[in-house]
């Protein structure tokens, strides 16, 4: 396992660093990307997070996990994606609140379980925002050249809530609708089920499910029933990280 | 020292000041379910809790027996490392002491390493589950607890992030060092003090 926190690991300096808000992108009408520049950069794997810290002027503090969507690529900036939850004390006040050039303070790259480090194969399950963390691993793979060891599946109700849909489409990736397919969709509008993860299973790969609690149960036990071990299914349950 | 974000003001209800640890917040009837493992079918009839390792008497209950144990409830406050607390939940289940008692850890007993019958661990300092400050809880709120929050049964420990009440738990291993759990293997602190934000190594 590689150090959870590359930049904090043996040493004793404040884990927390300023980070400065360099690009921020819809991505869908409840969604955005901030593109953050690191103080103190470090080396993430993909599929690890950062942890986001507000401040108020009388102390009070209140922070979230954000799985970091860009791939590890050396520099000094990272990405995270952020759904607008109603009610969310960290994510509107991102939405609505923060603009190109704040500093907010950040600590990571958190995890050690949910990583994928680029050479083995691997099926990436996602349920809505849970791409985020997939994305990292997808840009990673064909960044690299690798993109024959991964399948991507992911699932969202309509075309309207697909993150990264000018990016994501290729060959290793299939989005399945819930709710509503656009016309020329390959599959009617429908549940994720097992003909949509069954050719996606390379041989020994390991699967990586991100979503909601009620789609990663889901999804893991359309998994267990195609065979593939449950020591081989690494599971992500978003909470409502407002 | 945090510095001030820029047009951040919070908005933490005065009634919670001093109920929730540093950095958390209130998530109210929502209870968020935060699993890194695929949720098992754990079968009652086949269901067992052991305590083994360094004791003098490595003991294994059945469903049936450890309920049949003196019961024992938590009203309380639970705090997730995610950083949601939840506030005013009762468990009814066991009082880890009781477990122990009929055990028996060996004088150089200093940790345990709870494991469940997923293959997820977690550890903690024996002084951290004894004097009714754990236990293995089957009910929540005077109901059987679900399987997606641990059912039948998950070990309670409410006074350190919830990561150490480990899901579906099948037992604790009695051992006279520390052994570092799924999670204190992948980043997350040792111990996990809320009021401490213990949350990550280094903390």
């Amino acid at each position: 396992m590689a150090p959870p926190e590359a930049a904090g690991a043996g040493t004793r300096h404040d884990p927390w660093q300023t980070a400065t808000v360099v690009a921020i992108r819809d991505e869908t009408a409840r969604a955005k990307t901030f593109r953050l520049a690191l103080a103190r950069p470090a080396d993430h794997l993909a599929g690890q997070h950062y942890i986001i810290r507000l401040t108020a002027p009388n102390g009070y503090t209140a922070s979230r996990s954000y799985s970091v969507a860009s791939a590890p690529d050396g520099s000094a900036e990272i990405e995270v994606t952020v759904e607008r939850l109603v009610g969310g004390e960290v994510s509107t006040f991102l939405h609505d609140v923060v603009v190109v050039g704040d500093e907010i303070e950040v600590r990571g790259p958190i995890g050690g379980w949910f990583v994928w480090r680029g050479d083995t194969r691997a099926l990436l399950v996602g349920g809505g925002s849970g791409v985020v963390p997939l994305m990292a691993m997808l840009r990673l793979a064909r960044r690299t050249g690798q993109a024959g060891l991964v399948r991507l599946v992911v699932s969202v109700r309509s075309p309207n809530d697909l993150y990264y849909a000018h990016e994501l489409p290729g060959p290793e990736a299939r989005v399945v609708y819930s709710r509503r397919a656009p016309l020329d969709a390959e599959r009617p509008a429908g549940r994720i089920g097992r003909p949509d993860l069954e050719p996606a299973i390379l041989p020994d790969a390991t699967a990586y499910v991100c979503g909601s609690a009620g789609f990663a149960d889901a999804a893991s036990r359309l998994l267990v029933d195609l065979g593939v071990p449950v020591e081989r299914i690494r599971v992500e349950r978003f909470g409502p990280t407002g | 020292m945090a510095k001030v974000t820029r047009g951040f003001f919070g908005r933490r209800r005065p009634a919670e000041e001093g109920r929730l640890p540093p950095g958390q917040y209130d998530v109210g009837d929502d209870w968020p379910v935060l699993t890194a493992e695929v949720t098992p079918q754990l079968d009652t009839a086949s269901w067992t809790f052991s305590v083994e390792g360094l004791v003098e008497q490595p003991t294994t209950w059945s469903w049936d027996e450890i309920r049949a144990l003196p019961p024992s409830t938590y009203n309380g406050d639970i705090h997730c490392v995610t950083t949601w607390s939840k506030l005013g939940i009762s468990f009814e289940g066991v009082a880890v002491d009781t477990l122990l008692l009929a055990a028996g850890p060996l004088p150089a007993a200093t940790h345990v390493l709870a494991f469940s019958h997923t293959g997820y661990t977690t550890n903690l300092p024996l002084a951290d589950v004894t004097g009714g400050r754990a236990w293995v809880a089957w009910e929540v709120d005077g109901s059987p607890l679900p399987v997606e929050h641990g059912g039948p049964a998950r070990l309670l420990v409410p006074h350190l992030y919830f990561w150490k009440s480990a899901k579906w738990v099948a037992g604790l291993h009695v051992l006279d060092h520390d052994e570092p759990g799924f999670w204190e293997r992948n980043g997350y602190h040792d111990r996990g003090d809320p009021w401490l934000e213990q949350r990550y190594q280094g903390d």
